[in-house]
């Protein structure tokens, strides 16, 4: 009895070269420093960054997880998205 | 997934089983037989040997073959439909003895069939033999469906795209997939104890295929001609050796088929 191909296989070498040509890389997120001007619903604050813009940035889980306290004055990492630079995600709080 | 001499001697007694059941099956088959008969002296040889029909109750399946007639590419369920002359029909069966599995189909034709059907049936069988001779140890997956999509295509027939073959051994379906099409070097590498059921199926027309509504049963999208054969292949350290091989030369009126065995010797 004859088995149901399964999972991608190409069905072509046309589909093969395609599936290996357009598979997109994870992107790189910007890592920036700032500090924590004020704290707003959410979990989210606006830090200001090293370079005086203003960004909306919510806290990461990882922060949560291990119930870290932020605080307006805080100096934090944050990390960007290329695709949108004014959110970003606080992922580390300095000492 | 490879199996010892000891596992590969075990399924070449199950092979024979299937090879026998299937030989007899082939000599029944004549204008006016029903396809739910073929199905029974199929379920009654190999309960005879000492075997269970694999097929039976696999998914929900209701046969101990596939009954496929004409623009059926596999998966025919065996009930009440009479063959006709000219028909093109392929029985595909498999057994299950001391707990291995061997899986083999033919295409046969129902009395005398078109110059066109006896080509595609030809071809296919061609197709299966190429395929084996494929199965060499450092060989690789994807030289066996390269040899045989080349061989079929260059006669303008289709391949089937959305079934494969298999791996073969204590169940049906095992690891890793066998299509029928694909790029030589490419696969994982064929070594000793390797078992592969190896089933072209090849299309008159179009390669696209669709399922009617019973679920099981598998047909060409353009109404055209489907032909497919099968063996189960162990892969050994002197070459491919068919575990399904039917023995010719005890049933002569098969003869007609005996010039496709030696391809494949």
């Amino acid at each position: 009895m004859a088995r149901k191909r399964r999972g991608r296989m190409p069905r072509n070498k046309a589909s093969a070269e395609k599936a290996a040509k357009t598979a997109t890389p994870k992107e790189e997120a910007i890592e920036v420093e700032g500090t924590i001007v004020e704290p707003l619903p959410n979990a989210m604050f606006r830090v200001e960054l090293a370079n005086g813009h203003r960004v909306l940035a919510h806290v990461s889980g990882k922060i949560r997880m291990n119930f870290i306290r932020i605080l307006p004055g805080d100096r934090v990492l944050v990390e960007l998205s290329p695709y949108d630079l004014t959110h970003g995600r606080i992922t580390y709080r300095y000492k | 997934m490879l199996k010892s001499a000891r596992e590969i001697e075990a399924m070449r007694r199950s092979g024979r089983v299937t090879a026998a059941v299937l030989t007899h099956l082939m000599q029944s088959v004549r204008p006016g037989r029903t396809t739910g008969e073929l199905d029974r002296l199929a379920e009654q040889g190999i309960l005879a040997a000492g075997g269970v029909p694999t097929f039976k109750g696999y998914n929900g399946f209701p046969g101990s073959i596939c009954s496929s007639v004409n623009n059926e590419v596999v998966h025919g369920i065996p009930g009440s439909r009479a063959l006709r002359e000219g028909d093109l029909l392929s029985i595909d069966i498999g057994t299950t003895l001391d707990g291995y599995v061997s899986d083999s189909a033919v295409t046969v034709p129902v009395g005398k069939i078109s110059r066109n059907a006896q080509r595609l049936l030809d071809v296919t069988h061609e197709c299966l033999a190429i395929g084996i001779a494929q199965m060499q140890r450092g060989k690789r997956l994807g030289d066996i469906g390269a040899a045989v999509q080349r061989h079929a295509e260059s006669h303008g027939y289709g391949v089937v795209r959305e079934l494969v073959g298999h791996g073969v051994g204590r169940a049906m379906h095992e690891e890793p997939q066998v299509p029928n099409y694909g790029d030589a070097g490419t696969g994982i590498e064929l070594r000793t104890g390797l078992v592969l059921a190896v089933e072209p199926m090849i299309t008159e027309g179009s390669r696209k295929v669709r399922m009617l509504k019973d679920g099981w049963t598998v047909v060409t999208a353009d109404g055209k001609l489907a032909a497919h054969f099968e063996h189960t292949i162990a892969v050994t350290e002197n070459g491919p050796q068919i575990l399904t091989l039917r023995d010719y030369a005890e049933h002569p009126e098969i003869e007609r088929y005996r010039h496709a065995n030696e391809v494949m010797a």
